[in-house]
């Protein structure tokens, strides 16, 4: 893809009028994809943005270039096949939590596994915006919603970690407002094969609030771990607190850098290594972002096209006519 | 009294012939060997195979009972026959399923080395059939097929299981001289398929040799000798044996070359329709991808989404699977994409009986979604059928971007018949033209003439949009909650699809006069049984006509007058009535069905006797209702 400098993040708006609830964490996630598309050099004409069903799954409405709003949880599947009839294309699915780990955890999964060449956006609200506020598979337990009067029993889903599980080779996390959202983005899009990103999202309606402690300018450097390959993993407002290996509990520990405590002590983030991004998934009082894991390996849509070239050296041209007369045949006359 | 196996051959027009035993036996195998010798005899014929439910039902059960039917002749024959003329039974199991569908008078080829204590028990016999008098009313020859095989194959030193499998060429050798077919398409046929194991091949065609030898020499029981079954007059020209999956994966791989594009294949394993995949995922030189998906769903949306971008996005399934897909076709309705779903018909409700063909899925493709969601509807009527039906379906689909559901079933899918290869040049191509020009676009233009949205390809300059199954507005493409452009696109989507019928060939009358007494309706895979039983009555003076639908959604032109000049109008169809009801709701005629839902194809004898007890004013369908069971087999 050639870089093309004069588009702006105005030529990927579309001139239809966005209708989230005003203060939603969509507008942001909008904002940095329109400002990331043409960094990185795409064009209109050749980005396709595909979703399911969702406040989230708006998203190609306000996009000025090809976009499919599909059915509820299945954006995964109408991708993997577009991409496989239109492989010139830079296709971005966005899901929710709902439609991306409820209703389409199968899809999802598959997609993963398969690593199609094209980047998902999971924007994890923790609840069914569009319906009205009920819990979703991310709700945390005890949630209280319309539909769970009482607090939701369900254990949650960790998105990451699922994705992991699922054998995605690039997983990352961002959040709606962050800075930092775009450069994640541009990873998931270099990257050959599905980028997947977790992006958390804050719902002033039904969920208002619920990152606040870690995507807020005063409290969030104490919760936020950017990760950056072959670093150490050091992070706070003044860089004083760190990761470190737990040998005895087999876990990832936040602790306080100075006293006996360096640097030295310290994990160093390996995106390479799979369990060390499982154990970063999840972490208690910390919450890991940026690139957690990412591995090159065989992409779906190249081996799929690989097979049919082999199978055009070995066969040639198609013949129709030879294929009808191919096998047993015997004429009347 | 014994047959010297040196006399002349007997002339026959037609016979039917029903391999069956244990699945294990191989004679699925054996049928299809015997039926690529009898294609080359020059016969007509059609072939029935009747699998078991299991893959590998515990042997000698009755339930691990495989069939295959095969119907040949010097004659136009068009079903797999109705009582067969020969039953070969490889164990007491077969017999005991299969020995009440014999002709009298039949002749019963048991192998009489599988009659073991063991196995009469498995079958569920008391006691054993060829000592009490059960076989009396037919011809026996009762052989030790096992031993005999055993001893053929002896010098390869293959163990005792390998050996036992050679005894369905043996027993293929022995028909083989019964009916004078050449053993040598078989002989390279074994040589092709054990090429890396040719001691098996040796050692089956030692086995087919041996039964053709003992034929020859062994003395043969009164009554039973060789025949012949002379050329059938077919239309000159050059044949091929298909069966319906292959014949519609051709179809739509030609009918994609027709309309230049490449085809998508997306589909999820499932009986009777998984050989369609298996056929395509043969053929990716042709243009053709394949997508083995997680579901029927993902299946069905992937189709879509290489729609969208420019392939012809094709979907098959059976009844459960399009059950799945039903949401995913509504988008495809919504959004004014081509689709392509092959729905190969099986027992239902739910997973009702899926190795058994059914035609109960007529209304749910019709109807079977949320909405007003109209799309077109075919159905191929035979096996060969399946490829001109299938290229039908690709040229309604991209001329009116539509989903269009093409049915057909298990019966057409694994039965075979001779094929005229057809002459291409019959074809004429329908280009798709994808919208190229900006000016004036929004994604919902439509052509004058055929309602058709314009096909943008993402990736085309200039022309980015939108789509989605929200409502949109009729005049931008733009989402629309406006109640009268509801109104006014529902109203446009069904203009589209009944304005297919301009584009449609009249309905046929395929025998009889245009009006009458009794117009016999069908659609699908009865053709060639209806069209059998409707001649015989017709033999008897009686004004009744045959007439077979192909388009269903819409229907032909002119099908509501042609119906209109018949006294009255029969239905049989393979489900519990349901062609008939939409005849009636959309023509206001008294359409009656006479249906049979057992999971077997009709019988030529049962439909003419329904036939005449409709036009002798009683209701044909308390035959079966009142027995539970096929009637008038013979008759
Ligand atoms: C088949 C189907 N079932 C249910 C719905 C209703 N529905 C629409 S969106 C949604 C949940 C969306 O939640 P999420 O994916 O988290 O998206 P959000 O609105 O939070 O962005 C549901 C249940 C639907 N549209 N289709
Ligand atoms: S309901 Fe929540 S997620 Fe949906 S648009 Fe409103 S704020 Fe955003
Ligand atoms: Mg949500």
């Amino acid at each position: 893809m050639t870089e093309n400098p004069k588009l702006t993040r105005k030529d990927f708006a579309s001139d239809q009028e966005v209708r989230w609830c005003p203060g939603c964490g969509d507008y942001a996630i909008l904002a940095a994809v329109q400002r990331t598309l043409p960094k990185v050099g795409a064009s209109l004409e050749k980005t396709v943005v595909i979703s399911g069903i969702g406040c989230s799954s708006r998203f190609p409405y306000y996009m000025s270039t090809y976009g499919f709003h599909t059915i509820h949880g299945r954006a995964p599947a109408f991708a993997t096949g577009h991409k496989l009839a239109n492989p010139e294309v830079d296709v971005w699915v966005v899901t929710g939590d709902g439609d991306g780990l409820s209703i389409g955890g199968n899809h999802l999964l598959h997609l993963l596994r398969r690593n199609v060449n094209l980047q998902i956006m999971l924007f994890n609200n923790q609840i069914y915006g569009l319906t009205k506020g009920q819990y979703s598979p991310t709700s945390t337990v005890g949630k209280v919603t319309p539909s769970s009067p009482l607090g939701s029993v369900d254990q949650p889903v960790v998105p990451v970690r699922f994705a992991l599980g699922a054998g995605a080779k690039f997983v990352a996390r961002g959040y709606d407002v962050s800075k930092k959202l775009g450069d994640v983005l541009e990873a998931s899009y270099r990257f050959q094969g599905t980028g997947f990103v977790e992006i958390l999202q804050n719902c002033p309606v039904f969920n208002d609030g619920i990152f606040e402690l870690i995507t807020d300018r005063k409290t969030g450097p104490a919760y936020q771990l950017w990760l950056e390959h072959g670093k150490p993993m050091v992070f706070g407002k003044n860089s004083d607190k760190g990761v470190r290996f737990n040998q005895a509990t087999f876990s990832l520990e936040v602790v306080d850098l100075g006293g006996d405590i360096t640097e030295a002590d310290l994990l160093v983030h390996d995106e390479t290594n799979r369990t060390l991004a499982f154990l970063l998934a999840d972490m208690p009082n910390v919450v890991a972002l940026g690139v957690l894991f990412r591995e090159e390996g065989p992409v779906y849509d190249e081996s799929v096209r690989t097979q049919r070239k082999l199978a055009e050296d070995k066969f040639g041209t198609p013949d129709f006519e030879a294929l009808m007369r191919s096998g047993h045949t015997w004429t009347v006359s | 009294m014994t047959t010297p196996s040196t006399h002349l051959r007997e002339d026959l027009d037609s016979v039917v012939i029903r391999f069956a035993g244990d699945s294990g036996d191989g004679m699925q195998l054996t049928g299809s060997q015997f039926t690529a010798a009898t294609a080359l005899m020059g016969n007509d014929l059609a072939t029935f195979p009747d699998y078991p439910a299991e893959i590998r039902a515990p042997a000698g059960t009755t339930y691990g009972v495989s069939g295959f039917q095969i119907h040949f002749a010097s004659i136009d024959i068009m079903t797999p026959g109705d009582a067969p003329d020969v039953l070969v039974a490889m164990n007491p199991a077969a017999l005991k399923v299969n020995l009440d569908t014999l002709k009298r008078g039949g002749l019963c080829v048991v192998n009489t080395g599988a009659f073991t204590k063991g196995n009469l028990k498995k079958a569920g016999l008391e006691a054993n059939p060829l000592e009490d008098g059960s076989l009396d009313p037919y011809r026996v020859l009762a052989l030790d097929i096992t031993k005999m095989t055993l001893e053929a194959v002896k010098e390869y030193g293959l163990g005792a299981k390998d050996g036992q499998r050679c005894k369905n060429m043996w027993t293929l050798g022995l028909m083989f001289w019964l009916f004078g077919r050449d053993r040598q398409p078989t002989v390279d046929w074994l040589k092709q398929k054990f090429k890396k194991k040719p001691v098996l091949a040796d050692a089956n065609i030692a086995a087919l040799n041996a039964g053709h030898i003992y034929g020859e020499s062994a003395e043969m029981p009164s009554g039973i000798g060789t025949y012949q079954v002379p050329r059938a007059e077919l239309a000159p020209g050059r044949y091929r044996n298909i069966e319906g999956n292959q014949a519609t994966a051709w179809g739509l791989v030609y009918g994609a070359k027709l309309a230049g594009l490449e085809v998508f294949y997306g589909s999820y394993p499932i009986t009777p329709a998984s050989s369609l995949l298996h056929h395509l995922a043969k053929l990716k030189h042709f243009g053709v991808t394949t997508f083995q998906a997680e579901d029927e769903i993902a299946a069905v949306c992937a189709s879509v989404g290489a729609s969208y971008g420019g392939q012809l996005g094709v979907t098959g399934t059976s009844g459960p699977g399009v059950a799945l897909k039903a949401e995913a076709i509504g988008l495809a309705i919504g959004v004014e994409l081509p689709l392509v779903v092959c729905d190969v018909q099986r027992g239902g409700p739910s997973t009702g009986m899926p190795t058994k063909t059914e035609q109960s899925d007529l209304l749910q493709a019709m109807w079977g979604r949320n909405g007003d969601a109209p799309l077109a509807v075919l159905a191929a009527a035979t096996p060969g059928d399946c490829f001109y039906m299938a290229i039908e379906a690709v040229r309604i689909a991209t001329k009116y971007m539509t989903p269009v559901i093409l049915l057909t079933d298990g019966y057409l899918a694994n039965g075979a018949e001779p094929w005229q290869i057809p002459d291409l040049s019959q074809f004429e191509p329908f280009p798709v033209n994808f919208r190229t020009d900006p000016e004036g676009f929004h994604p919902f233009v439509r052509d004058e003439d055929t309602l058709a949205r314009a096909w943008a390809v993402p990736g085309t300059p200039e022309l980015m949009h939108r789509i989605g199954g929200l409502e949109k507005h009729h005049d931008s493409g733009h989402i629309s909650y406006d109640p009268n452009n509801h109104h006014k696109m529902t109203k446009v989507r069904e203009a589209k699809i009944a304005g297919i019928q301009k584009d449609l060939p009249d309905a046929k009358v395929h025998l009889g006069e245009d009006s009458g007494e009794l117009a016999v309706v069908g659609w699908g895979s009865t053709y060639g049984a209806i069209h059998q039983a409707v001649e015989q009555v017709r033999a008897s003076g009686k004004r009744v006509s045959h007439v077979h639908l192909r388009h269903l959604s819409p229907f032909p032109p002119n099908l509501a007058a042609l119906l209109s000049r018949f006294d009255e109008v029969m239905v049989p169809e393979m489900n519990n009535g349901m062609l008939d009801k939409v005849l009636r709701a959309e023509f206001g005629i008294n359409a009656q069905g006479y249906n049979k839902i057992s999971g077997q194809p009709f019988y030529i004898g049962e439909l003419v006797a329904a036939i005449e007890a409709r036009l002798a004013g009683k209701n044909p369908n308390q035959m079966y209702d009142a027995h539970g069971s096929a009637h008038g087999a013979e008759a």
